[in-house]
């Protein structure tokens, strides 16, 4: 038996069919965590055995919103925090769609997250996955809506002074019906999370936190295996937490699971229902 | 893996073998692998690949036990397992 680990060209990953082959290798950083929490969506894409025609990406700015560029599948990289807007559109013009946002924390919650409650409000149905890395990335990691307390960045040297968004609670109280959150270690639950909830019918949103170790955890002194470590020994999951009190901190804990799973008629049933009753 | 007790039908149980294949070109050396392989089966590598990063290594082939977990937390898509052919097992009748 012999084994070649450095073979090279002939070989095929098992998502290579899902994958710009001509893009890899990406541009995510080494350590990024964006690139674990991409293809546990290809992988749930890929064993929901749903038609690939019919399933679209739909990213916005910044690191994660390079996803949409590398799915080998009808994908559109949208202008900053209009992600879900964009896949709104793509929704109701064509509701047999599957439609996948992928984007991070700073476009769905800072710039876009007026169209993130309002998505949230109308039920739309939409699969809304959040790659969390708690700072502005891309642009040099300065202080974002989901910094926690305390925490060093370029626009914080002291401390951030402000209190971040609890995101799963903000879906919640918005009205999405698939709320579930993931670090990019429990890829597995991440991945059939993320099945669930492309087959789910409705607003489902996944916040997946993960690793940046080139400008939060630079600042912060984390280097990417330790915060993969912490997210070991620390997260407790705990599904159908109320999402008012899920913690997301080195000494209480990181709170993970499905907190919400409920079924709500969609913006569409909606309106159908009422503007276009048959006669 | 590390086990509190040895588990009671471990005799009789077989478990599955697997070959890890890795992309050398692809890997940006995070370790993510390395550190997480519940068999470490895996090491660090001397050797550079084009970019300079230290891909991972197959250290102990036959501890593989194809679990995928490499393949689904490398953010490169750069390394996979398949489960060893029939053939070559040693252990024909394979169970998950």
């Amino acid at each position: 038996m012999s084994i070649q680990s450095d073979q090279s060209d002939q070989q095929t990953h098992p998502l290579d069919d899902l994958l710009r082959k001509d893009r890899i290798p990406h541009i995510w950083c080494p350590g990024c965590g964006i690139g674990t929490a991409f293809s546990a969506c290809l992988y749930a894409i890929k064993s929901s055995k749903l038609d690939l025609d019919h399933v679209s990406m739909v990213s916005g700015i910044g690191c994660s919103g390079r996803g949409a560029g590398y799915i080998n599948l009808d994908s559109f990289h949208t202008t900053h925090g209009r992600a879900i807007p964009f896949a709104t559109g793509l929704k109701l013009a064509n509701p047999d769609l599957t439609v996948v946002v992928f984007s991070g924390d700073g476009d769905l919650f800072a710039i876009g997250g007026n169209h993130f409650i309002h998505a949230a409000r109308r039920n739309m149905d939409l699969t809304v996955i959040c790659v969390n890395n708690l700072n502005y990335g891309m642009t040099g990691g300065q202080v974002a809506a989901t910094t926690p307390h305390l925490a060093k960045t370029t626009t914080t040297p002291a401390g951030n002074p402000e209190t971040p968004f609890n995101l799963p609670l903000l879906a919640y109280a918005s009205g999405a019906t698939y709320v579930a959150r993931w670090t990019i270690l429990h890829t597995r639950d991440l991945t059939e999370s993320i099945g669930e909830a492309i087959q789910k019918k409705g607003f489902s949103f996944i916040e997946v936190l993960a690793p940046c170790p080139v400008n939060y955890g630079r600042r912060n002194k984390l280097k990417p295996l330790d915060v993969l470590r912490i997210y070991q020994e620390k997260s407790i999951i705990k599904h159908f937490a109320s999402p008012s009190e899920l913690h997301l901190d080195l000494e209480k804990g990181i709170t993970l699971g499905k907190f919400v799973d409920q079924d709500k008629p969609t913006w569409l049933d909606m309106y159908y229902k009422t503007t276009r009753k048959k006669s | 893996m590390e086990l509190w007790r040895i588990p009671l039908d471990r005799d009789h149980i077989q478990t599955m073998q697997g070959v890890v294949y890795i992309l050398d070109e692809r890997c940006k050396g995070c370790g993510y692998c390395i550190e997480f392989c519940p068999k470490k089966v895996l090491g660090v590598s001397k050797h550079f690949n084009r970019k300079g990063y230290h891909p991972p290594i197959v250290k102990h082939q036959t501890e593989c036990v194809n679990c995928h977990f490499c393949e689904i937390i490398c953010p490169e898509f750069a390394i996979y397992s398949k489960p060893l052919s029939v053939t070559e097992s040693q252990n024909p009748q394979v169970t998950v």
